[in-house]
């Protein structure tokens, strides 16, 4: 069988850590090849070496057979790898022509043959359906596009090996339908890809073979066709994994948040809460499913006191919130995992243990007269981390250099930890491993019976429909269908998502 | 030229203390003063030292001896009162070739006191400190390094409304030359309107003022003066546009005491020459028509003002050198000594207006006409005309 | 893991680094301009080293550039930028003096009277921008830079109309608030070093103490790092982020306040900028916002200052040439990614063989 890559015993090393440790990865030519393993497993690593970002320590390439020495990027280029990066690279303000074209302009006498490129570029996104506007804003483009815009780019220069890096992690479910009919086209042009994801799902959906790699180390390849997605899972994570969430039924108790007539402005002045009402009680778990940019955002930082509702009521446990400030919501009980975790739950060049103590470095024995008592504080961190089993080096490491799942422990650890009343949990596991994601949702089931009132606001049916007790859809700024998680599917509430009458089913 | 200087000491200064005509009385004016601390020993080095400046004699060529200067943030090339005392200094230089002369320049305003400190550890025999910004800070070196002598530009330097006796203060008499440019002014104006653009307000650009308003009004009463101030020694666009709205408002002739500044003056007046506007500008300090104000069909500048601070510098020099270090004294060079006067070019001023000049510079000597220094003195002399 | 340390070692590297450059690049300029380069950096160094009068001046010269430094790095530590502390200190300056001259009072009043007056002012200065930053999303940049503009011509006016004593300055301060030391004075031979010097190395460590100890603290460098995490996590953004405009107005007043109080023992109006504020940038970029990178850089600030002079008078270096070897070492720390880049660079070939 004739491999278009392999490589063959990578070893790579970073001071103190082995990346890579004696990992083979051969891709057959034209297949979806998937690289499966654990935020941290060493994937990008991996990646990264076959593209000439890192010199491997030991071990060899071959493209089409041939021995190589991948220098850097450029080389990797002439070979035909192209990179599709999940941090896209696209100059905001350029068209899309100028941002394919950018770095290897064609040129007429000396200036830049615009016209040519859109063309060429427009030719290649029929060939392979991508349905991109050459002359489009790269500002004004969805994420989904943008990310074609990075595929047409590496079709551009000639790639004939694809690496999708997580594609799909910032698509709408709709944008990853299309992502995947866009790899098949691919395919059936003569290409081949490289898929590197942790969401087992994608594989089963669209890859013919998987390689799969933990903690640095290749586990093995194996035909995609012969697995279920638990023996893929239990390859990657080292033992077995559910991905039914246990728990018992729900004894829900007294009423703990309770929203009345909520109304929100966006920042541009648009209702977009527009007279919302919600209950959640002790004891259970609230999830609110909806498509993307129905209010969700705003419905989250009224209740938390990030935004000023223009009408309506929040109570919590009782007691009138509707107009606090959010360390006065905290206070009252409530606790919040945000749906960003860089950009809103962590300061990424503070320390873990600085992170972990955000809501209550104020507070009694951490501040004294307004001096902080940083022992005591890394004291009350360390007990955190053990106990949410955080996996840092130690509790001075910064934030930053720890993978998405143990960021996200840590502020889980924080809000959980004060023991809120009320624990708001927006989406809590968006990029995260299945590990991650089975120990995030142990938690949130945790707290439901330690007898909190959970609200878990996600995109992800999955999510809600797992670990939810009931599921209110959320649709233009109001709750449309308050549902039991356990009577209800995918179907139907897709459909409520998309405004339609629970019950009067196909009419819309 | 440089031999003919002779010292004016000027008793104006210092609220009727008696100056005499020799520094060193102050050393025992100032005695009750020091006497607490550790006057005693002080007075009596003070003595020594003054009287080694006899010591410092040189003999003809200037061997052993050195004259160094401290220039303010304006630097050699100011086309200024700088470079005019560096020129002096340099004069001083070729005709003594063994005396040493040099400079230092100062980028700001904290350079001063460490710079001309330098200088006097150096064992400077004379240390020049070019403008009147650093008179704090020679008062307080000179009163370190009390046997070292130093002279001052441009301001009187007091302590307890006395001189100090190891400086010596050298000033211009700028009122009479301006008021003979503004003679000259008067007498070219057109529109009967003239203008002043001063640096920046003080009692030293006052007497550039009054001097010349009173030389424009001495020519006609009827003449208008238009007055601003820049705020600024060395920003040329400022003074660009107040010559543009001064020119814009009918003025046709101005007069500049405003350092950098001033070049503002000499664009607008060749951009205005150029389009077939008659204006005219004043130069200052120097004769200012060999450097600036040219243009294609001549040259912008009616005339200058100028202060022979070169002069200055290297008659005080001579002086030192040949142990008659003038320490205490206010030295005044005004019109008598050629100290101020009207630049050498002064082709475009006319013939009569010139024979005006030379009328009123023998007025001014001779105290028939007595120049304002001062906005007061000048409202005095304006309702006596 | 290795990479804290390597990050602090890096952070201590890359100003050397960036020093040396400018130094090399410096002595390049004096080759080709026909200078012997030994013999001006010896002249350099002779200008701060070779007299303790020269030591005193120089340690004089950093006193405000401490503070200037430490106002930049305060503000920045909160992700603003205060571009303003050139006018901050000169408020700082003449409200002391103001205060000075006009009270009579022992100095265990008065003293401390006049430098806190000087805070306060530089504070006010400070507090501008801070609040229209806060309020009405005002970039501070634009403000501050405004703000200078203003503190320099309203000072002006008012030394000019008020308090103009003799050519361009006030009168004296009164004793009872002078900064100003015989003792200091006199262990360096005549230099104008104060008593500023001492609060400027207070000043450090208190920035220190703010920034790392305290609640407040916490706090600015939290919203300094992350706003929006910030605000989740309950701090209350805009007002931290006017407290900090504040405090570094203040550290810039006291700044001013050193300068007029220890230096000159006067205000007088300022032709132009005095450039302490604008150096402080430097300042504080050279030292990493940190208050002993800080004390070390304006320690270089002040030593290439006062020994460009002697560059000049001993070794016939024009004085620009400093100014540009002050400029280069800036253009070195600025560019401290291409230090990196060749450094990494450095390390990948060493890994790859």
């Amino acid at each position: 069988m004739e491999y278009v890559i392999e490589m063959n015993n990578i070893r790579k090393e970073f001071p103190g850590i082995v990346a890579n440790d004696n990992i083979t990865l051969q891709v057959k030519q034209g297949e979806i090849h998937a690289l499966l393993g654990e935020n941290g497993a060493g994937k990008s690593t991996l990646m990264n070496v076959l593209f000439g970002l890192y010199q491997p320590e030991k071990g060899e390439i071959k493209v089409r057979g041939e021995k190589v020495d991948v220098t850097d990027p450029n080389v990797a280029s002439k070979l035909g790898i192209g990179m599709v990066h999940q941090h896209f690279m696209l100059v905001q303000n350029f068209s899309v022509t100028e941002n394919i074209i950018l770095g290897s302009e064609p040129t007429k006498r000396g200036s830049i043959d615009l016209r040519k490129a859109a063309k060429d570029v427009a030719d290649i996104s029929d060939q392979y359906g991508l349905r991109v506007d050459p002359t489009a804003k790269i500002e004004d483009i969805s994420v989904g596009m943008q990310q074609r815009v990075e595929i047409l780019k590496t079709l551009y220069r000639g790639a004939e090996i694809l690496i999708f890096d997580e594609p799909t992690a910032a698509l709408t479910p709709q944008e990853i339908k299309e992502l995947i009919q866009i790899m098949k086209n691919l395919i059936s042009e003569g290409k081949s890809i490289i898929l590197i994801t942790h969401k087992l799902k994608e594989i089963m959906q669209v890859c013919d073979r998987c390689t799969v790699i933990r903690r640095g180390k290749g586990i093995g390849t194996v035909n995609v066709a012969d697995s279920t997605e638990n023996s893929l899972a239990e390859m990657m994570v080292g033992r077995e994994v559910s991905f039914e969430v246990e728990k018992t039924a729900a004894i829900p108790k007294d009423q703990v948040l309770s929203i009345k007539d909520l109304i929100v402005e966006d920042a541009r002045g648009i209702e977009v809460v527009d007279g919302l009402n919600l209950d959640v009680r002790a004891g259970e778990i609230i999830g609110v499913a909806g498509v993307d940019g129905n209010g969700q955002t705003e419905l989250i930082e009224a209740i938390t006191g990030l935004r000023q509702p223009k009408g309506g009521t929040i109570h919590v446990s009782g007691q009138d919130i509707t107009s606090y400030k959010p360390r006065k919501v905290t206070e009252a009980g409530v606790g919040h995992i945000p749906q960003d975790r860089h950009k809103h739950g962590l300061v990424l060049e503070f320390t873990v243990g600085e992170n972990i103590l955000l809501q209550t470095y104020y507070q009694k024995p951490f501040t004294k007269n307004g001096v902080l008592n940083y022992p005591k504080m890394y004291e009350k961190a360390r007990q955190l981390i053990e106990e949410y089993d955080v996996r840092t080096p130690n509790e001075k490491t910064l934030a930053r250099s720890l993978s998405g799942g143990n960021q996200q422990k840590a502020i889980i650890a924080r809000e959980v930890d004060r023991s809120p009343d009320l624990l708001i949990a927006a989406q809590p596991t968006r990029g995260l491993d299945v590990g991650a994601i089975e120990f995030i949702h142990r938690k949130l089931v945790e707290e439901r019976d330690k007898g909190r009132a959970v609200l878990l606001v996600s995109l992800e049916l999955d999510e809600v429909l797992n670990v939810s007790d009931k599921i209110a859809v959320i649709y233009e700024g109001k709750i449309v269908a308050l549902v039991d998680a356990k009577d209800t599917n995918e179907k139907e509430l897709g459909l409520l998502m998309a405004g339609g009458k629970k019950g009067v089913g196909e009419t819309k | 030229m440089k031999k003919r200087f002779m010292m004016l000491v000027s008793s104006v200064v210092a609220a009727g203390t008696l100056l005499a005509a020799c520094g060193e009385g102050n050393n025992e004016d100032t005695t009750p003063v020091n006497n607490d601390a550790n006057g005693g020993n002080e007075i009596t080095e003070n003595e020594e030292n003054n009287n080694n400046d006899g010591n410092n004699e040189a003999t003809g060529d200037g061997e052993g001896f050195s004259s160094k200067m401290v220039t303010d943030t304006g630097g050699v090339d100011d086309r200024s009162f700088n470079e005019s005392a560096w020129a002096g200094l340099q004069m001083f230089g070729d005709d003594y070739p063994e005396a040493e002369v040099e400079y230092i320049q100062s980028n700001d305003a904290s350079d001063y006191a460490p710079n001309l400190n330098r200088l006097a550890r150096d064992g400077t025999d004379i240390t020049f400190a070019i403008g009147f910004l650093m008179e704090d800070d020679i008062r307080t070196v000179a009163q370190q390094n009390e046997d070292q002598n130093f002279a001052i530009v441009d301001t009187v330097v007091m302590e307890d409304d006395e001189t100090i006796s190891n400086i010596a203060n050298i000033t211009f008499a700028e009122h009479e030359g301006s008021f003979l440019v503004g003679a000259v002014a008067a007498m070219h104006s057109e529109t009967d309107h003239v203008g002043f653009i001063g640096g920046v307000e003080s009692d030293l650009i006052k007497k550039f003022e009054s001097g010349f308003k009173a030389g424009v009004k001495y020519v006609d009463p009827d003449m208008e003066v238009t007055v601003q101030y820049a705020q600024d020694f060395n920003d040329a666009s400022r003074g660009q546009q107040i010559a543009d709205t001064m020119y814009g408002n009918g003025v046709d002739i101005i007069y500049h005491a405003a350092g950098g500044t001033g070049n503002g003056l000499f664009t607008e007046a060749i951009d205005r020459a150029r389009n077939g506007e008659n204006v005219w500008a004043i130069g200052v300090d120097q004769d200012q028509a060999l450097t600036e104000g040219e243009w294609d069909e001549g040259n912008v500048i009616l005339t200058s003002m100028v202060k022979r601070v070169d002069q200055a510098v290297y008659q005080v020099s001579e002086d030192t050198m040949n142990g008659n270090f003038p320490g205490g004294e206010v030295l005044e060079f005004g019109l008598e000594d050629d100290g101020v006067g009207i630049a050498e070019t002064r082709d475009n001023v006319s013939d009569e207006a010139i024979e005006a000049v030379e009328e009123y510079e023998a007025m001014i000597l001779n105290g028939e006409i007595e120049v304002p220094q001062t906005d007061d003195e000048y409202e005095e002399f304006e309702s006596s005309l | 893991m290795g990479n804290i340390f390597k990050d602090k070692l890096f952070g201590l590297v890359v100003p050397l680094i960036a020093i040396g450059f400018g130094f090399l690049a410096g002595g390049v300029i004096m080759l080709l301009s026909g200078n012997n380069p030994i013999d001006g950096y010896v002249a350099l160094m002779q200008g701060v080293f070779g007299e303790v009068y020269y030591f005193g001046e120089t340690l004089q010269r950093m006193t405000p550039l401490i503070f200037s430094g430490l106002a930049v790095a305060f503000a920045f530590r909160t992700g603003l930028l205060n571009i303003g502390v050139e006018g901050q200190l000169i408020v700082g300056w003449f409200v002391s003096v103001f205060v000075g001259i006009v009270i009579e009072a022992p100095m265990i009043i008065h003293l401390p009277l006049a430098i806190l007056a000087g805070a306060l002012a530089g504070a006010l200065w400070g507090f501008v921008p801070g609040i229209l930053k806060a309020k009405f999303q005002v970039h501070e940049v634009i403000v501050t830079i405004m703000m200078n503009y203003i503190a320099m011509h309203v000072v002006n006016h008012f030394i000019r109309n008020f308090m103009l004593e003799s050519g361009q300055r006030t009168a004296f301060i009164n004793d009872s608030a002078s900064l100003s030391s015989d003792f200091l004075t006199s262990i360096t031979d005549f230099s104008r070093l104060h008593w500023g010097f001492l609060i400027a190395v207070a000043a450090c460590f208190v920035m220190w103490f703010i920034l790392w100890k305290t609640k407040k603290g916490f706090e600015l460098r939290s919203v300094g790092y992350n706003k929006h995490a910030s605000s989740y996590a309950g701090m209350n953004v805009n007002m931290n982020i006017i407290l900090s405009m504040s405090v570094s107005g203040a550290f810039a007043g006291i700044g001013g306040a050193m300068v007029g109080l220890g230096t000159y023992n006067y205000a007088n109006i300022l032709p132009s900028f005095t450039n302490l504020g604008f150096d402080g940038i430097a300042v504080a970029l050279l030292g990493s916002s940190t208050s002993i990178g800080i004390f070390l850089s304006a320690f270089l600030f002040g030593g290439l200052k006062e020994g460009a002079n002697n560059m000049q008078s001993q070794a016939g270096v024009a004085p620009e040439l400093v100014e540009i070897i002050i400029a280069l070492i800036i253009f070195f720390v600025a560019s401290s990614y291409l230090i990196r880049w060749i450094y990494s660079r450095l390390q990948s070939k060493k890994e790859g063989k």
